[in-house]
């Protein structure tokens, strides 16, 4: 199982429009910056599969700009995976 | 069991998600707001984990953490909310500096070359080695053959022992660090202004200042949590953050105001401001009176270029009317054609020292102190705030900032440079009296001159002086100046090479013995950070293999050597053992440092510490028990002045001219810490910045025809590299400068750079020399 942070970067003028896409996805929770245009993006994935399913899912929005990975950890292993 | 503690834990890790994906866009974006989640700061944990603390591994902030252990293994970190350095803030670095312990090619066994190849041995067998080698080497070569070389990453007691059995028991001063690379003119602009080594501020200072001048210091990468408090305090006070430096960075970006200068010409600028403070009227006149001698320096000093060079500063005493006089030659119209900077921005930035009404901090780092007039450039800045008297207040402060966890508690306060001693210096008598008595040696065994410093020891590894060096936690094969020629020194014949590290690295590729060390929390210690600031942390998780610290390595090869008498220590003790004894050394009101029991009892200590108390502002009766009189008490100095130094622009030892037309600088990116050994193993860390690249200025991009990602070829007179290009991204030279980081091991910019070097602190210029620039 896989927690990766992301740093998502919006199209231009559809900030609120991504926040609202990304948080309708299952396996995701955002943080939005209070004063910036930038998103934080958390995915929560019970295996490979799921991740792919999500990254692909979420590349496919026309509202996020750039997807950016910053840290994971694989909860079974008990291991900082730093993917 | 185990499926209760899973939900916790996930969600613990979640947090910690977060927090590394919060503190990556805080260093990208400073004063980026996620305020949420930063109030909520860091999960409290999962249950299972304990979190201890300890001073961050990586820069001379000293950032206070708490270190997440779970099942023998560090797994987590986040800021120690308790620490006033860091108020719980982390940066890129911090946060994933506990994957630093872990890469795959840990070295776990000492490893001895035989015919060319690297034999795994035992840990006895190897110090056996190291040390008959280094009796071998004595009795063929003389003491002054042997040498060790260290670093601002030592801990204290690594680079106690390390100067108590190179100094005070075998009898050579061939003791360096590579400190001297990074904040020797810091020293020395402290000694020769104060008489005393370090700042007299603190980190509090920011909470008061109005204003905030960062000379060539880019702090939002380079001291990220610092930068944050000063962003922090722009939003809640309006303070004004001026960068003054000779390319756009993210300090730059982020700071109210950018101005740029021409390599070099800080020195003249420094003194352009001091001419305003005169002419305007904003000499604190009774502050100088009372506090300030006057001195004039020898000029035209050279560069150290020549092997064996020579150099001793002289004042002479002046005036303040001889210093008005000298100053002449800096009226800011004059300075302008010279540094690039606007009259009018200079008289802006006098202005703001010469205010009475504003409190002024100066901070630097490498662009002040890797200067070939490196302590020239910290006399001016003290000449500025001493003609103002904004000096050792709150909120008054010229601030010398480190890069490195000891820099100042290893270095300069151990005192592991050629010339230094615990307390004093080697050429002291009673210096070296105090010392002897301490160590239990002879005094006739510490030499009364100074050896090699780090470049001349290199250069004496290459002319055969020196036959044997030991070199800990520093990677000076990919660090010093003129590379190719200081690598090819150490492959010479009859050489002898030892390297403890925690890593492969271009410095263990030329190691005849490599030691594996036990790093950080693997083993007990202190670091002590640019504040004056000691920091104890604990051993936390065991070492990999047969990884042994430093400071027991040493030990262990000092009792090889025949001084089991003055090394008494006990494995299980040593730490606590050693540290009292260095105490010692610093007893009195002007250094006096805390008990080890208050160190483990708070997040680190400020000395002097007298009377149960550390001394935020020195030389201030107010606040510092040392002064013997009222007011303000330089004591560093025997009749308790602060010298304001005529020093005059002189230029760099290499500048561009037709066949070499491009300035090259070089620095630091905030992902890696320096040569990159171990925040490269570090998978987000490397994924952001890979490998090194080139900064180009747009303008000359342009007119090269330069994209993105082209390749670049630079050649100075000792070396070439080629380079991706990079154009109007992270940083932006001026035009006519390059700008290259110098992290990456296998893109060596130091094989370009000079040798040259501050006569007065050694410390090699990393920001100046000169190059061609061809698209390939």
């Amino acid at each position: 199982m896989s927690i990766i942070s992301y740093l998502a970067y919006p199209t231009k003028g559809k900030r609120a429009e991504l926040i609202e896409k990304l948080e309708a996805i299952e396996t995701c929770e955002v943080v939005p910056s209070k004063n910036h245009e930038l998103l934080i993006v958390v995915s929560e994935t019970n295996n490979k599969e799921e991740e792919e399913a999500f990254k692909n899912l979420v590349n496919e929005l026309e509202s996020l700009d750039l997807l950016s990975m910053v840290s994971g950890f694989d909860t079974n292993g008990n291991e900082l995976k730093g993917e | 069991m185990f499926t209760k503690r899973v939900t916790p834990r996930r969600e613990f890790l979640k947090k910690m998600a977060i927090m590394a994906a919060v503190s990556t866009a805080t260093a990208m974006f400073p004063g980026i707001l996620f305020a949420e989640e930063q109030e909520r700061n860091l999960p409290k944990g999962s249950g299972d984990m304990e979190w201890k603390k300890a001073p961050c591994r990586f820069c001379g902030v000293g950032c206070g953490v708490l270190v997440g252990i779970s099942e023998g293994k560090a797994v987590a970190v986040k800021g120690d909310p308790k620490s006033p350095v860091n108020k719980g803030l982390c940066c890129v670095k911090g946060y994933h500096s506990v994957m630093s312990m872990y890469g795959k090619d840990r070295l776990r066994h000492p490893l001895v070359k035989r015919n060319g190849r690297y034999e795994k041995t035992t840990m006895k067998e190897a110090l056996d080695l190291i040390a008959s080698k280094m009796k071998e080497t004595i009795k063929d070569h003389g003491k002054d053959s042997v040498s060790i070389y260290g670093s601002g990453q030592w801990t204290i007691p690594d680079g106690y022992v390390a100067s108590k059995l190179f100094k005070g028991c075998i009898g050579t001063n061939n003791v360096e660090a590579n400190a001297r690379l990074c904040m020797a003119s810091a020293v020395t602009g402290f000694l020769t202004t104060f008489g005393s080594d370090e700042p007299m501020g603190c980190y509090e200072d920011i909470d008061h200042a109005d204003v905030f001048i960062l000379w060539g210091n880019n702090m939002a990468e380079m001291h990220p949590v610092l930068f944050s408090r000063l962003l922090d305090q722009r939003l809640k006070r309006g303070v004004k953050i001026i960068d003054f430096a000779t390319r756009t960075t993210r300090t730059s970006a982020a700071a109210d105001k950018s101005i740029l200068f021409n390599p070099q010409t800080d020195l003249a600028v420094a003194n352009s401001i001091c001419y305003e403070i005169i002419k305007n009227g904003w000499v604190n006149h009774s502050f100088v009176e009372k506090h300030c001698n006057f001195n004039t320096g020898k000029t035209d000093i050279g560069y150290g270029l020549e092997d064996g060079f020579k150099f001793k500063d002289k004042g002479t005493p002046s005036s303040l009317k001889a210093f008005e006089k000298f100053l002449e030659d800096y009226a800011p119209e004059k300075v302008e054609k010279m540094s690039g900077v606007s009259a009018k921005d200079i008289k802006y930035m006098a202005a703001l020292y010469g205010d009475p009404n504003k409190k002024i901090m100066s901070l630097w780092c490498m662009g002040m102190n890797q200067h070939t007039r490196g302590t020239w450039i910290n006399n001016l800045v003290y000449n500025i705030h001493l003609l103002t008297g904004k000096i050792s207040t709150p909120g008054n402060s010229p601030f010398s900032l480190t890069g490195q966890p000891s820099a100042c508690g290893t270095v300069r306060e151990v005192g592991t440079l050629t010339h230094k001693l615990p307390h004093g210096v080697v050429m002291n008598k009673k210096h070296r009296e105090f010392a002897a008595k301490i160590w239990d040696v002879p005094v006739e065994n510490i030499p009364a001159k100074p050896s090699n410093h780090t470049v001349e020891m290199f250069r004496a590894l290459d002319s055969g002086d020196i036959k044997f060096m030991w070199i800990q936690v520093t990677n000076p094969m990919v660090t010093m100046p003129k590379l190719n020629r200081y690598r090819d020194a150490t492959k010479k014949e009859g050489r002898f090479i030892v390297v403890s590290d925690i890593y492969p690295t271009p410095t263990t590729d030329i190691a005849d013995v490599i030691l594996p060390s036990a790093m950080w929390i693997e083993r007990e210690g202190m670091y002590g950070n640019s504040e004056r600031r000691t920091q104890y942390f604990e051993q936390m998780v065991q070492p990999p293999g047969e990884a042994m610290s430093d400071t027991w390595q040493l030990v262990e090869v000092a009792k090889r050597l025949g001084f089991e008498k003055q090394f008494y220590y006990k494995e299980e003790t040593h730490i606590e053992e050693i540290y009292n004894e260095y105490r010692r050394h610093h007893e009195g009101k002007k250094h006096n440092m805390a008990p080890l029991e208050v160190l483990k009892a708070q997040p680190g200590a400020q000395w002097p510490y007298v009377d149960g108390k550390s001394t935020q502002w020195r030389f201030n009766a107010k606040y510092d028990p040392a002064c013997t009189k009222e007011g303000f008490d330089f004591y560093g100095k025997k009749d308790g002045r602060a010298i304001i130094w005529e020093r005059p622009y002189e230029p760099a030892p290499e500048e561009p001219d037709a066949e070499y037309p491009f300035w090259l600088n070089t620095g630091r990116v905030i992902e890696h810490w320096h040569s990159g050994s171990m925040t490269r193993r570090i998978p987000v860390l490397h994924r952001a910045v890979p490998k090194a690249y080139v900064e180009l200025n747009p303008g000359d991009a342009k007119k090269m025809g330069v994209k993105n990602g082209d390749k670049i070829r630079l050649t100075s007179r000792r070396g070439t590299i080629v380079l991706d290009a990079s154009v109007d991204e992270r940083g932006i030279p001026t035009p006519g400068q390059v700008f290259v980081p110098f992290f990456d091991e296998s893109l060596l910019i130091n094989e370009l750079t000079l040798d040259a070097y501050c006569p007065i602190s050694k410390q090699p210029d990393y920001k100046k020399c000169a190059v061609k620039v061809e698209k390939v």
